[in-house]
């Protein structure tokens, strides 16, 4: 070191101690809580899914790498939010998707949607669900092919003869949905990789709870609210809750710390805002799923938000 | 809420404590209504003596690292040289009253200033008068020092002897010619902060602040455990002089013995019925002034103003004690109990010190060094001042002296800001952190006045809690110091 020179000090602000936290913690937390979720869709969804997966991270993290150096700002895949992000994006994507395209989405999500507002902390939308809604809306029919589970073990392996719809779809088309109870809270449905196991998804979410991580307000305010107007609308809650991606997007998506808000008041609004309009977009909208334009939505709304529910200092009085 | 049973009507308030007859208790004294809490008590009211600690928001759960708790204090022998600061308090620096050459004795008053807001400062060693020199602050500041050479007979002034208190103003002068400052770490001169007890404020709780929350010390608490008496006696007198209602002795829960203790002189005492021990949470900072009166009395101090506002004075416990003793011998403040600890320190323990004593001979004192020390820390380490050497003198308020090896000093590089928002559920005065770095950075002036700034005490949990390990502490004195002066 310094030559051995004892009386030389550092000095700095106080405090002199630190919880020991990091970002590169936080992230690593965040991709252990969603190994159940990826276990079970590699169960059902076959290899399709290690394909997915493989190329959503190494584009996100390969394009992340690749903006840092051509901003010159420092190095920041170390602290793995660029891999949070492509595994969140291939959960987000049908089993059969297009792996080129899903390198074009990863791209987006990284480049556009989060590099180019300044990097970490500093999108405005989450960049897994603008990337899921750019690709929603460049290619409606590759992102609406549904697969059933284990159709990789079926003897003619081609997608139309094993492809389903979604228990949403199936419900705003009118029809009878063809899953039970337990095949929705097990993942045994069609739908994208990584939403349909809720039980995998909760104990990813329970995982995030313990280590705080998140905080329980808005994945219960999202939940909640998308019972509630699912009662209120004389439909089956439980369906609601466990099939879309609503149990992905609450956990996992709109818990995203930077576009939710950083007060309490404000989360129970955003996750109550999250809910109403997914059930919007269920119920009246022509699309059978919604989360995705809700979370967004309030991801812009996410500043508003904090500033009206600003809280009032200790010992300011109240006009 | 969950305050009281203990009611008696206030009119036995200037009986002899402990003879307060419970069959005085008016039919018509019923519990307070919450709202009622709020206002400092008339003289009809009755005492409510808190059960269980009032929610206070915010804090972090820093390891509590009190590896000196059950070590009896040790003295520290008087070194060869003693620099004592002229600024050992808030307000107007003192003015040295010796030159150099002057002989002075233990106890003897070597500077003081004709300002009201100033505590004297007395001689803690007797011996020669080397030179007034000057000291560069940790701030940047310079202040004058009256450096002694001990002798090392510790004679004692001639001035030394009890005060007479008979009066309020008797305690006043008193408590001023002790050199009492505030020992939790403020060093807010005590005489003006019982001044505060003006008809206009009706103060009517005294709050002895022994939460002790800063990692490492336990200087407080070994004053607890050491003397309780003193404690108890400082509580009794105050509550007495002042014509309070009551004293709340508010302890972290990590101080179980120190609790026992306290109850069980004020239980031989009978004083149950005016003074009481609160359990609070251990969790910093609950020795925050305003946390602790939020805590104690669920009482909220407005921004801008002080806990005798809302009719409390706070005092810390080490200062009660003191008082005690200063009224029974007359011995004005001279030395101090400081924890001495940290990953550098070979034998971490609590040391009664002069006033003056420089680091570097409390250092050897435990021990020396068992690592090379990297950070030295005047404080506790969330609070703690960075030292630059080690010849600092320590002052009156020093309650800890922290050495930190290279491991635990390392500073590691602030990362981008993630707005995971634990800053804002770590702060205790509902302050947005994350949003006043950005102000500050933009220079937005308005933006930094509208979100009171000023409400900040500086506590350091949003920088402890802070994954990112921003520097949110700086930015919150940028943020008031851009905006000093302004509305």
């Amino acid at each position: 070191m310094e030559n051995n020179t004892p009386a030389t000090f550092s000095v700095a602000s106080s405090p002199h101690v630190h919880s020991g936290e990091n970002t590169t913690v936080i992230m690593q937390d965040v991709l252990i809580a969603l190994v159940p979720a990826a276990l079970m869709a590699i169960v059902y969804f076959g290899w399709r899914t290690v394909l997915l997966l493989g190329v959503c991270v190494s584009t996100c993290v390969l394009s992340e790498y690749v903006c840092r150096r051509v901003m010159k700002r420092p190095q920041t895949i170390g602290d793995f939010s660029a891999a949070v992000t492509g595994v969140l994006l291939a959960f987000n994507l049908p089993p059969t998707f297009n792996p080129l395209l899903a390198a074009l989405g990863s791209v987006f999500a990284i480049v556009v949607a989060k590099q180019m507002f300044g990097g970490i902390g500093m999108n405005f939308v989450n960049p897994a669900i603008a990337a899921r809604v750019f690709l929603l809306i460049s290619f409606p029919s590759q992102m609406s092919r549904w697969s059933i589970p284990f159709f990789y073990l079926s003897r003619n392996a081609d997608t139309d003869a094993v492809s389903t719809a979604t228990p949403l779809a199936q419900m705003a088309s009118g029809g009878a949905i063809s899953a039970s109870y337990m095949d929705l809270f097990i993942g045994m449905r069609g739908g994208c990789v990584g939403e349909t196991c809720v039980l995998a998804l909760l104990l990813g979410g329970g995982y995030l709870l313990l280590r705080r991580v998140i905080t329980p307000e808005i994945p219960l305010c999202f939940l909640g609210t998308v019972g509630v107007i699912a009662l209120l609308a004389g439909q089956n809650p439980l369906i609601h809750l466990m099939s879309g991606g609503v149990m992905l997007g609450a956990i996992f998506m709109a818990t995203d710390y930077t576009t939710c808000p950083v007060n309490r008041a404000g989360k129970i609004i955003y996750g109550i805002g999250c809910g109403v309009i997914t059930m919007t977009i269920r119920i009246f909208g022509a699309l059978p799923e919604g989360v995705s334009y809700a979370i967004l939505l309030m991801n812009i709304l996410t500043p508003h938000i904090e500033t009206l529910t600003q809280s009032a200092p200790f010992g300011k009085e109240v006009a | 809420m969950d305050s009281t049973e203990i009611k008696h009507p206030d009119g036995q308030l200037d009986k002899a404590q402990g003879k307060v007859a419970p069959a005085a208790r008016s039919a018509s004294a019923k519990r307070q209504p919450s709202s009622k809490a709020k206002a400092p008590p008339t003289p009809e009211a009755v005492i409510e003596l808190p059960k269980r600690p009032y929610r206070t928001h915010g804090g972090v759960h820093a390891a509590h690292m009190k590896n000196t708790a059950a070590s009896p204090s040790e003295e520290l022998p008087v070194p060869s040289r003693v620099v004592i600061s002229m600024q050992q308090h808030i307000g107007k620096v003192c003015e040295p009253l010796v030159k150099a050459g002057d002989l002075v004795t233990v106890g003897q008053k070597i500077a003081d200033s004709d300002s009201p807001v100033c505590s004297p400062i007395h001689a803690s060693v007797s011996g020669k008068v080397k030179a007034i020199g000057t000291l560069l602050l940790p701030n940047g500041a310079e202040v004058k020092t009256i450096e002694i050479e001990t002798d090392g007979l510790q004679t004692v002034c001639e001035d030394v002897k009890p005060p007479e208190v008979k009066r309020p103003e008797d305690l006043l002068a008193a408590v001023r010619e002790s050199g009492l400052v505030g020992l939790g770490g403020a060093g807010f001169p005590a005489s003006v902060k019982l001044n505060y007890h003006t008809p206009a404020r009706q103060v009517d709780t005294l709050l002895i602040n022994a939460a002790e929350c800063e990692p490492y010390l336990t200087a407080d608490c070994r004053e607890m455990l050491e003397s309780p008496e003193d404690v108890v006696e400082g509580g009794r007198f105050l509550l007495r002089m002042l014509k309070l209602t009551r004293v709340i002795i508010g302890v972290e829960g990590n101080k179980p013995e120190a609790i026992a203790k306290l109850r069980e002189v004020i239980a031989s005492r009978k004083l149950e019925k005016r003074i009481c021990v609160l359990k609070l949470k251990a969790a910093y900072p609950q020795g925050a002034e305003k946390v602790l009166v939020k805590a104690c009395t669920n009482r909220t101090v407005p921004i801008g103003k002080i806990p005798a506002d809302v009719g409390c004075i706070v005092m810390n416990v080490t200062s009660v004690g003191f008082l005690a003793r200063y009224l029974r011998t007359g011995m004005p403040l001279i030395s101090k109990r400081i924890t001495v600890d940290g990953s550098a320190i070979a034998e971490p323990k609590n040391v009664i010190v002069p006033i003056g004593a420089l680091m570097s001979d409390i250092a050897a004192f435990c021990g020396g060094f068992r690592e090379e020390p990297r950070k030295v820390l005047m404080g506790g380490p969330m609070m703690g001042t960075a030292l630059y050497t080690l010849e600092y003198p320590i002052i009156k308020q020093n309650n800890g002296l922290i050495f930190m090896g290279q491991s635990e000093a390392a500073a590691v590089q602030p990362t981008d800001c993630i707005r995971c928002g634990r800053c804002v559920s770590a702060c205790p005065m509902y302050l947005t952190p994350v949003n006043i770095q950005h102000l500050v950075q933009q220079r937005d002036i308005q933006g930094i006045l509208d979100i009171n700034v000023k409400g900040c005490m500086e506590c350091g949990c949003c920088a402890y809690a802070c994954p990112a390990h921003r520097p949110l502490v700086q930015f919150m004195r940028l943020a008031k110091s851009m905006t000093a002066g302004m509305a």
